[in-house]
Formats: C-alpha cells, structure tokens, sequence
C-alpha cells in the first residue's frame, strides 16, 4: 500500500526572472522612510540587486516596524570593526524582499565611545541571535535584547575581549576564566534535567542539548553551541579572494559546494565580474548534485532516529553512488576544488555529462522505490507523523530556510527568490508542505529530490559554450556585497567587505544551520526524549556551519 | 515486508572488498601533489601558493628537493594550478603514517572498538566516518566497529584540530578511554591544524593535545584511507 506524496502547495511551473531595481523604487524608499522618520544619511547605491543605504543609529527601530511591514524579511545582521578607517563600528543588516527580487542592506556607525545599538529583536525576532553574536564578538550592546546570556563565546572566556575586533590578534592566547552560564531553570515535581554532548554517542558534531523532561515528555530544550568554532572569519581577513576560498570551501563538508558558491557570489558581485553562461550552467549542476547527495543521504538516515535500518542503509548506499560520481566527474567527493571566483577550476566534459545522466536515471528510479516502501510502511509513518512540528508562526518569526521553512508553509526557496548560477533559465517546482512535522520535511526532501534531478537534466541537456574562468581584477577596497544560494538546508548568505591590496577586510557566513538551530528547541516540547534524534535527524543541520 | 525482503535481494552485494582488491581514483582526482623533477624552473611558486605550507623546497650545493608533508597538505591543487609543466595531484590516497613515537597499544588486532571525537571538524571527516559503517564499506567485515561510548572504546578517530571550546572535552573523552588505547587524527585539521592553523580558536592539531599514534591524511580521507589508516593502526596494513 502506498500513501502518494501530497503536495499542498505548490508553484507554477515558471522561469524565475531577474528583474533590474528600478529607479522608481528608490524615490519610494526615500519617501516612505521619511514619511516613518528615518533619516537617511547617505547616497542610495544600486550593486546588482542590492540597494546599500545608511541611516541614523536611533532610527533602527523605527525601519525594522517599516520594512518589517513592507514584505521584507531580515535574513543577516553584522557588523565591522571600521575603527581604523572612519572612526567607529558600523552593522549592517541585510534584507530581502522576495517578490521584488532585491536585496536591501541597511547600515549604521557605531561609535567606539558609546558601544551600543537599539535591538530590534523585540520587532524583528529574527535579529535574535545576530545581536548576541555582535554582543559576543565585537564588544557592541544591544540595547533591550531580551536575553544577556552569551552565545558565540563560552563561559570560560575572559570578559572585555572581543575576537573579531581588529586589535584582537588571531594568534592570541587567551587564558580561560572562571565563568558560569546557566540553563534555564524549569521546576515542579518530578522535573529532571538530561544533559547529552558535546560528544555525542553516533558519528556526529559536537553540541550540548539540556533536556527538561518529566518522564518520558520534554518540557523544555536548550542548545548550547559554537564548540566546534574555528574562527574561519577572522582567518578570512587581509587573505585575496583566491587564498579564502579555500577557507569558504571547509566552513562545512555536507554544503562544501554551495557555500563556496555564496563566497564566489559576493566576489564577483564586488568586482563586477559576469561570469560566462557555461559557467552558470555548471554550478548549477553541481549546487543540484550536493542537494541530492545530501536529501537522498538524508531521507535515509531519518530512518537511523527510528531503528529502520533498512531504509538507512539503502539511503546510504545511494548517497555512496553520488558521491563516487562526484569523484569521478569532479576528482572530489565533497565537490571540493571545482568553484572560483571568475569561473570555475572544473569543467564536465561531454563523456561525464554522459555519466551523469545515466546515473541519475538510476538513482531516480532507485530513490522512488525507497521512497514508496518507507512511506508505505506503517511502523515509519507512526513514528514520523505529527512528530516535531515546527509552527508556521516560529518559522516566520526566525527566518526559518530551507527544507524545513518549506515543511511548515513557507514558500521561499533562494533558487527561485533571488535567482543566481543558471537558476533562472530551468523550470522546478518548490514543494511546499503544511503540517511541519518530519514526515513533511522528509516530503520536501522527497519531492526536492525528483526536481534536482530534472533541474540537472535541464542544464546537461542546454550547456551552453562559454569562458571557463574570467580575469576578476582587484576588489576595489571597502566596497561590501552579499550572495546568497539555497543549500540542502537552506538559504546560505555570505556577507564580503573588501579591504585594501585585493584583500577581505570582513566575511561573516550566515548559513542555513545558523537559522534553522534557532527553531529546532521550539519542536521538541510534548515529544518524548527518544523522538528528540529523529527530530534532530529531520532538520540535519551542521553544527560547523553555524560555529565557524 | 516482503517488499523490504525483495528490494534487499534485488540489490544484492554492493560491499567492496577493498582492501583485498586495490582501488584506484579516476583520472582527474584530488589526490597528493606530485613533483616532476626535469620540468622545474625551482622557482618556488608552488610552496608560495601552498596555504599550509605544505611544500618545502631544499636548495643544496646546486640540486633542489622538493617534498611535501601530507599532513599538511589540504589538496586544493593550488600548486599544480600554478605550475602545471611540474606538479600534478596524483591518485595516491593511502597516505597515512605512524606517529614518531611507539604506540600505545600493540595488541589490537581484530576485535577493534572505536569511538568518533569531532575536536571541531567541518563534518566532511565525519561523513567519510559514517559511509564506513554503511553497507559499501561495512567495516564490521574487517573486524572493527563504532562505539556510542569512549568506555567502551579501543581507539580514538579524532577529527578537526581541536577547538578552544572543545579541548577540555577531548581530554575527557581521552580520560574515559581504558588503556591501553590508540588515537588516530583523521583529516588534515586533526593532523596538523590544516586550514585552520594555531590560533586563539584552535590548537593547531591533535597531537598538540592528545598522543596521537597514527594521521591519516586527507581534505576528508577518503573511506579507503581511513581503512588503511585503521589497518596500519593495528598492524595489519
């Protein structure tokens, strides 16, 4: 018996257009900011598909209630030590307005001598962690951020130091301290608490998880992150775009591909490189071979948080079959050492292409067979049905992306929002589910998974002859510029300020696990503590994403 | 149930054997560079390039050596981009080498309990880790397995280059591991720090911590390599 895969929502079948930021818009963004008291103090830039302004610190709030109202959403939040240059901090907040297809970075100084900031976690939940990770690593205050606990540092690190300050040296040594972080407190008879990692008991990254429970039943769940913290930001600064590359390549194995994708992105945005249509047709393809290497791998291993070792093996053994191609197409399983600014290290020859294709006619059928014997067994539905559900509300709320975001009835995906590689000249549908339990996130995966292959399909069958790599030139010194792709988890946004000599001067990578860990606490609650992996399993986030 | 059945029998046997039968990478792999002595103009741009200063170049009374350390190299094929005529990355995998020192276990043979310690890895280690107890590698044919406790451990496979935030942990976890054990650094973070180098964030490499015993090299190893990096750890490769 199988149950079909239901699709609740879905959308047309349509190009994804790129649309050039009209004039007229700028006119609108200064009238409305007037008319709500924001002061802009700057010249309005257009760069690409963002509009960079700058306004007056006290007038933060006042444009969170505005753009909050106007459809856009705040997908990253920064800041830069620009004490050398001009004197002060400065932050940056990025937002998108998926409609319109642009993005909109809004930044403010921060003087050294007043090192605070109003909050605007109140207005804009989202801005939540971003401000406590300013807080941690640049010594700067949120001024009304509901919570004072730290995030980005741990408790043994000395008061007073700020990490991605420029005055701190990467090569410090610094002594750890005598610091304390409580969890929260939930009380009433028969509370226990189960603290679980950071060394966990699978094949996984490290984290700490607190557990309330009474009996069996969650009451509460607390994360605790930033262990595996290699301080790949910092690594970043005064290296060229060629030597942090590398860097952006290692900030996570799973989305190795599409996080050197954003990197490559904001560089060539930087230097206003217009990378060759083959280009684009190429990174598509392979942004689509990690989505499927991860789903396919992902669906198999939800089946591991239920002891349903048949589906795990079996997904395992598809995901081998794509990684193996990977090598062979690519000389890297992770899909390492393919992507450059400018172009591209790698091109697939027309054998490959071959391969490729009759590979995937393969896996397609081997996935749906998979997928109709687990969604057809009645012991893995039991388990996977009402289990874990993210609220549309709490999604929203903390820019839920990715999978997950789709799984509870938000129909964004960075592939069709904000179009980047080849994304629009292929037709693909975005799955979008209601009830935001696992079963819904392993739907989108299922369902992703079909459109990824055809999306493949589509760019081997119309590779287009081009340039392999172009010149980039030098980065014209402190200009900054975002990009962005959907990993397997989600919407990756990279944030790139350059500095002097083709140097990074900043680089802060906001991932789809940065996000996404941020909701994960909120599905556990009412679920009992052996649901809490297969939860876990079914958002699969990377630890090292976040931490850096 | 009988549709599991079917679809298991229809699959059959995917399980390599390696490493009874060798395998060997296709043709534009991202293995160990390797130097082409007749096409070097010594100009050393390559160990210029390396990110990780992986490559040396000796001059010595009018004759150059070039050598590279696996352990530091994170195979991004900068070297062979920049001279071509010299340098190729190579499908050479199986890179992993004894530590200096003897090792702290000598009886491990064929009954081998691991446990996985991520010191801050980038999970690309990790997942290689994974495949190996999947069915295309299924380690448990060669007579070691993964362990949820490090109580319950032989072996240590250590992974990234050990964090500030998690260095501590890894000294417990150490501590909770009976002896006599081995520890293995797997990747090239775990064996000398790779991208990540010594900062205020990193140690710069397990055996800057830990004792370690065996590196297997790789940007991750491939699931071969920490085969034979499991194999040599007990003297069986």
């Amino acid at each position: 018996m199988t149950r079909p895969a239901k699709v609740i929502e879905q959308t047309p079948l349509i190009p994804a257009q790129r649309l050039p930021i009209a004039k007229t818009y700028i006119e609108e963004i200064h009238l409305e900011f007037a008319k709500a008291g924001i002061l802009i103090t700057s010249e309005i830039v257009i760069k690409a598909d963002e509009i960079h302004l700058e306004i007056t610190k006290d007038t933060i709030p006042m444009m969170a209630e505005k753009l909050n109202a106007w459809n856009f959403s705040l997908i990253q939040l920064t800041a830069t030590d620009e004490r050398v240059l001009q004197g002060n901090f400065r932050l940056f907040y990025t937002f998108a307005n998926d409609e319109k297809k642009l993005l909109l970075i809004v930044s403010i100084g921060v003087a050294e001598t007043k090192p605070e900031f109003p909050s605007i976690t109140g207005i804009i939940p989202a801005a939540h962690w971003y401000e406590r990770e300013i807080r941690d690593l640049f010594g700067l205050d949120p001024i009304g951020h509901p919570e004072i606990r730290r995030l980005a540092v741990h408790r043994d690190w000395p008061k007073k130091l700020y990490p991605l300050r420029k005055d701190f040296s990467l090569a410090s040594d610094v002594p750890r301290t005598d610091g304390q972080f409580t969890f929260k407190n939930i009380e009433g008879e028969g509370v226990f608490q189960i603290p679980v990692g950071p060394i966990h008991a699978g094949i996984i990254e490290p984290g700490h998880f607190r557990f309330s429970a009474v009996g069996e039943t969650v009451l509460n769940l607390e994360a605790r992150f930033f262990y595996t913290h290699r301080a790949m930001e910092k690594l970043a600064e005064g290296k060229t775009p060629l030597e942090a590359l590398l860097l952006a390549e290692r900030i996570c194995g799973a989305c190795s591909f599409s996080h050197a994708a954003s990197y490559c992105q904001a560089i060539e945005k930087l230097t206003g490189t217009e990378v060759s249509a083959r280009v684009n047709f190429n990174r598509t393809a392979v942004l689509e071979l990690e989505r499927l290497y991860n789903h396919v791998g992902d669906v198999g291993n939800i089946c591991a948080g239920i002891g349903f070792a048949f589906g795990t093996m079996h997904g395992a053994r598809l995901r081998e079959d794509i990684m193996r191609l990977n090598e062979i197409v690519f000389g890297s399983r992770f899909l390492r050492g393919i992507i450059t600014p400018g172009g591209l290290r790698r091109d697939i020859s027309l054998e490959n292409s071959e391969l490729i294709l009759v590979s995937l006619a393969k896996l397609e059928q081997e996935f749906k067979e998979l997928v109709e014997i687990l969604l057809g067994s009645d012991s893995y539905m039991n388990r996977v049905e009402t289990t874990g559900i993210l609220t549309n509300q709490i999604a929203r709320d903390l820019h839920a992306v990715g999978p997950a975001a789709r799984a509870s009835g938000i129909n964004r995906d960075t592939r069709r929002d904000h179009p980047y590689a080849a994304y629009d000249r292929v037709l693909f549908r975005v799955p979008v589910y209601q009830q935001g339990d696992v079963l819904a996130r392993v739907k989108v995966r299922i369902d992703e998974t079909f459109e990824s292959i055809n999306i493949i399909r589509q760019v081997l069958k119309s590779m287009p002859e081009g340039e392999l790599c172009k010149s980039l030139g030098e980065l014209p010194p402190y200009n900054y510029a975002l990009g962005i792709t959907e990993s397997a988890r989600g919407e990756n946004a990279h944030f790139i300020m350059s500095g002097p000599n083709n140097t990074i001067y900043r680089y802060m990578v906001r991932s789809a696990s940065h996000c996404n860990w941020q909701v994960v606490p909120s599905t556990v609650p009412g679920n009992i503590v052996p649901d809490f992996p297969l939860i876990n399993k079914s958002f699969e986030l990377c630890y090292s994403c976040l931490d850096r | 149930m009988l549709r599991l059945f079917l679809k298991s029998l229809q699959t059959g046997v995917i399980t390599t054997d390696y490493p009874k039968t060798q395998n060997v990478p296709a043709p534009g792999f991202q293995g160990l560079p390797e130097w082409q002595e007749p096409n070097c103009k010594k100009c050393e741009q390559c160990a210029e390039i390396c990110p990780t200063e992986a490559i040396k170049l000796d001059k010595e009374e009018g004759e150059t050596f070039w050598s590279i350390d696996p352990k530091k190299c994170i195979f991004c094929g900068y070297c062979a981009d920049v001279c071509p005529q010299a340098i190729s990355q190579g499908k050479q995998y199986e890179l992993a080498e004894k530590s200096e020192h003897p090792l702290q276990a000598h009886n491990l043979k064929r009954s081998v309990h691991i446990r996985h310690l991520d010191s801050g890895s980038c999970n690309g280690c990790d997942w290689e880790m994974t495949t190996l107890t999947g069915p295309v590698y299924d380690i448990q044919r060669l007579g070691f397995d993964f362990v949820a406790s490090p109580r319950h451990a032989d072996l240590l496979m250590v992974t990234g280059p050990v964090t500030r935030n998690l260095e501590i942990a890894v000294h417990k976890t150490f501590e909770a591991t009976p002896s006599p054990k081995l520890i293995l650094a797997v990747g090239t973070c775990a064996c000398s720090g790779g991208i990540c180098g010594k900062s205020y964030a990193s140690s710069g490499g397990v055996d800057n911590i830990l004792p370690v015993d065996v590196y297997i090299p790789g940007c991750p190893p491939r699931p071969q390599a920490l085969i034979q990096g499991l194999l040599k750890a007990v003297g069986r490769a």
